[in-house]
């Protein structure tokens, strides 16, 4: 029986460290500036939770076998413990966890605290039930105000937010049902929902936040390689959670002025 | 004062005193265990009519027949609230904790009998209106076993979401007061009914497990029973403690100021300690466990006890780490996250402790000793994939992934059922009187280990590659479709290990009439419960007051006549 369970968890710990390290299955590559950090913390985590797993588990199996019940077996030691062992690893479990924890801060206070660049773009991200709208200033970089009072979500686009058409700031205001942003710029986003919690998860560029409604959130990030990206809900919304889909297009800066100068001029 | 011993002076005759409403801690505990048992095999059905919907969407079942989007979200919820509420809190806690808590400590019955009763068919009444959510118009509600507003608070949010939403609430808030109840008797009990002796340190690692869990659920719960009323009238009332002004479906509703985020904190102020709850007893019976089947002390008895405290205490200041992505403040991420970090060092402790006991040990490998390495080892899986979670930069991509479906049911889903997986192999013996099968034990438990890592490893694979959870297919998104083919692997692996519970029934219902009688005490256990005969009579010690002279878990104690030594052995059977 010994045999057997040390056969099965060795099993089980060879697998599942084979598939993490073939990475068969892993993160995508990464298309944003933050990827480059967050994948290696990642990777850090994982090699060093991995050695734990590993050890515990090889251990595991090993002890149920090793010291089995049977004919010649030594007698169980009589031992209540060993408190200079148990001050050893509690120590040691605690700089890894706290270190690791510390090492990976820096990054997400970036993120957050530090002002977007003065030249950043700006978007706003608006999550309904069950869609994604961007919304663009225009060349007056200011947004217009809305209001739910006129907000027509089956009208879908400008209607849907709920847009002040007669404010001066409504103009140029575009909104589009596919993200474009500019690669190596740094993107502003304000994330919005206008019904029920989403969340806006791009894989891609390492970035998710929830939209809440009555709230407006800041983040801040940048695209470095061109290409299409998935974005995928992550906050249960409702039925339609599952295929509350949409795309980001991150294009040279050329073509993404000329695909807002094409919007403007579809505007007028 | 009417203390439990006259109150069980005479045993009650006629079959609804004794069986039905009983004040008997025993009976009582038997009550929460069916009750569990019937539970587990409701979510666990769900569970499956899940997983086939997600890779053959098509499949019209017996029974249910289309899934539709929103009724796979119903399964969802119903699933985990079920499984989180009348199996994880019930089995271990109102289950094995009341009728062995009490036996334990040397006591006769709980502190307060008629409260015990109360809590039972309380939380019997909460079960009822939970699976009634089931059967009114609209159906089952759609918002997840965590209910976030504006989702739960809006009837018109999607289906489900009107009388079925009530009724889910409402079953909580009932559930809440339950687990009230039982906290105030579990707590009074260990400080108040301990045998001659029996000092805090010479309790069973059990009973600080149930003794910690009810000091939880004493806070925890009253936490959850006062959001659900608010959000009862966010829905009814028209209040607006969780609505801001919204528009859904195109209308406006009458909400405004309410924060979303507010219930998120209320949510996890109790929903982390819940996941204690329903761990700590398991770690207790593993605990006992270990050493009774290594022939060993326990290693480290007050390195346990101060781990399981400090879990505890920090268990109250992490509710933060679910909601890094939320909008919450993101100075408060440092503080959550490092808390977290720091609630990981005494289940490390726990971890090495486990494996100290079975070094040089002489291990037996019966049913329960299994099962009690399984815990271990999805404890250790599960555990270490807290580390990734609990920083924020890598939750900005795991959160909401398959990445935490896969962390929190090894660790609190699964390794919780192995918790009760061993205690009931353990001390079925003790409640009926009869031996379970060893044979299909070992089947069950082989089956079962495999099973549950086939099903739950994949699912951190999907979760790094991107796979966003609560999702009913996974089609609509392009690398998700990718990611189907190992979804079709899981859903097998699901069948395979559900249909093997079939087992575990099989022989736990043949064993209560057919298996072997036991004797008093079958594994040659150290604590009170096996001093007393099988099943135990009504006051638990036939009229006699144990009196407690040795630790838990004295085994291999050299000089000593057996190779343990019973906790109310006389003093001179132990070289101590
Ligand atoms: C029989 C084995 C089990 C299987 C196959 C299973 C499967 C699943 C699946 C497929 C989901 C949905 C994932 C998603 O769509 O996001 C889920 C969610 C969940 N399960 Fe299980 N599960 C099992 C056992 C358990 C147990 C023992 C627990 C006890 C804690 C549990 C608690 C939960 C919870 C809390 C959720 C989240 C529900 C929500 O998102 O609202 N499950 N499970
Ligand atoms: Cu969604
Ligand atoms: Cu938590």
């Amino acid at each position: 029986m010994g045999l057997a369970l040390l056969g099965l968890i060795w099993l089980i710990t060879f697998v599942s460290t084979y598939f993490f390290v073939a990475k068969t299955w892993w993160l995508p590559p990464g298309a944003a500036e933050a990827a480059g950090f967050i994948d290696h913390q990642f990777a850090l985590t994982f090699v060093l939770m991995g050695i734990i797993f590993v050890a515990a588990q090889l251990s595991l199996g090993y002890f149920a076998w090793r010291y089995r019940e049977h004919a010649s077996a030594a007698p169980a030691q009589y031992s209540h413990g060993n408190g200079r062992l148990e001050i050893v690893w509690t120590v040691l479990t605690a700089i890894l966890f706290i270190g690791l924890n510390l090492m990976g801060s820096r990054v997400w206070a970036s993120q957050r605290f530090d002002p977007p660049a003065a030249d950043a773009v700006k978007v706003e991200v608006t999550g309904m039930q069950f869609a994604w709208y961007f919304r663009y200033p225009g060349p007056d970089g200011h947004f217009a105000p809305t209001s739910v009072k006129l907000m027509d979500p089956s009208a879908g686009g400008e209607a849907a937010l709920g847009i002040v058409t007669s404010d001066p700031d409504a103009k140029d205001d575009i909104v589009t049902g596919t993200m474009y942003l500019p690669v190596d710029r740094e993107i502003d986003v304000s994330l919005r929902s206008v019904d029920v919690i989403h969340s806006f998860f791009v894989p891609s560029l390492r970035f998710k936040q929830d939209t809440v409604p009555g709230l407006n959130i800041h983040m801040h990030f940048r695209p470095t390689v061109i290409g299409e990206y998935e974005i995928a809900c992550a906050e249960l919304c409702g039925l339609g959670h599952y295929k509350m889909h949409g795309m980001v297009h991150v294009v040279s800066q050329e073509d993404f002025d000329k695909w807002l100068a094409a919007r403007e001029a579809e505007k007028q | 004062m009417a203390t439990p011993a006259t109150i069980h002076a005479h045993a009650p005759q006629g079959f609804i005193r004794k069986y039905i409403f009983s004040l008997d801690h025993k009976v009582i505990g038997m009550q929460y265990f069916f009750l569990a048992l019937t539970a587990v095999f409701v979510g666990m059905f769900l569970s499956l009519l899940m997983r086939i919907h997600m890779v053959w969407p098509a499949a019209v079942l017996p029974l249910v027949g289309e899934i539709k989007p929103e009724t796979y979200l119903s399964l969802l919820t119903m699933h985990g609230t079920i499984m989180v509420f009348f199996v994880l809190t019930t089995a271990p806690q109102g289950g094995f904790g009341n009728y062995f808590l009490p036996i334990q400590i040397g006591a006769p019955d709980m502190a307060f009998p008629v409260l015990n009763m109360l809590s039972f068919w309380t939380t019997f009444v909460a079960f009822v209106v939970i699976i009634a959510a089931f059967f009114v118009t609209g159906g089952a509600p759609l918002h997840g076993w965590t209910g976030y507003p504006p989702l739960s608070a809006v009837q018109s949010a999607g289906p489900g979401e009107g009388l079925g939403a009530d009724l889910w609430i409402t079953s909580i808030a009932i559930f809440c007061i339950a687990s009230l109840m039982g906290a105030l008797n579990f707590i009074t009990t260990t400080l108040d009914l301990r045998a001659k002796g029996m000092s805090l340190m010479r309790m069973p690692l059990t009973v600080w497990s149930w003794f910690i869990t009810a000091i939880l659920g004493l806070l925890a719960f009253g936490v959850l029973l006062s959001a659900g009323i608010l959000l009862l009238m966010d829905r009814n009332l028209g209040t607006s403690f969780y609505v801001p002004l919204i528009v859904v479906n195109g209308q406006v509703l009458g909400h405004k100021g309410g924060s979303p985020l507010l219930w998120q904190h209320l949510f996890w102020f109790f929903g982390h300690p819940e996941v204690y709850i329903a761990i700590l007893p398991g770690m207790g019976v593993t605990s006992q466990i270990l050493s009774t089947f290594s022939r060993k002390p326990i290693f480290g008895y007050k390195a346990m006890v101060y781990a399981m405290l400090s879990i505890g205490l920090f268990g109250f200041m992490v509710w933060g780490h679910h909601m890094f992505m939320s909008g919450m403040s993101p100075y408060s991420a440092f503080a959550f996250s490092i808390l977290t970090m720091c609630i990981g060092v005494p289940s490390a402790i726990k971890t090495f402790n486990w494996l100290g006991t079975m070094h040089k040990g002489r291990i037996r490998f019966q049913t329960p000793m299994l099962y009690a390495i399984g815990f271990v080892s999805l404890f250790v899986s599960g555990g270490l994939s807290g580390p990734f979670l609990a920083q924020p930069v890598l939750d900005i991509q795991l959160h909401d992934t398959y990445f935490v479906v896969g962390h929190f049911h090894l660790i609190m889903g699964v390794a919780a059922i192995f918790g009760i997986f061993a205690a009931t192999y353990y001390w079925f013996p003790k409640m009926f009187g009869r031996m379970m099968n060893e044979t299909l034990g070992r089947i069950h438990f082989f089956i079962t280990l495999a099973g549950t890592y086939a099903i739950f490893m994949p699912m951190h694979y999907l979760g790094m590659a991107g796979q966003t959870r609560r999702y009913s297919q996974f089609t609509e998104v392009a690398y998700q479709a990718k990611l189907i083919p190992l979804q079709t692997f899981i859903t097998y692996a699901a069948i395979i290990t559900i249909s093997a519970q079939l087992i575990f029934v099989i022989n736990l219902f043949w064993s209560m009439f057919k298996g072997p009688k036991a004797s008093d005490n079958p594994w040659q256990s150290t604590t009170l419960e096996w001093t007393t005969a099988t099943p135990p009579p009504h006051d638990n010690f036939g009229g006699v007051t144990p009196v407690v002279n040795h630790g838990p878990y004295e085994y291999a104690v050299p000089g000593a006549p057996r190779d343990y030594v019973m906790q109310t052995d006389p003093v001179s059977a132990s070289a101590h």
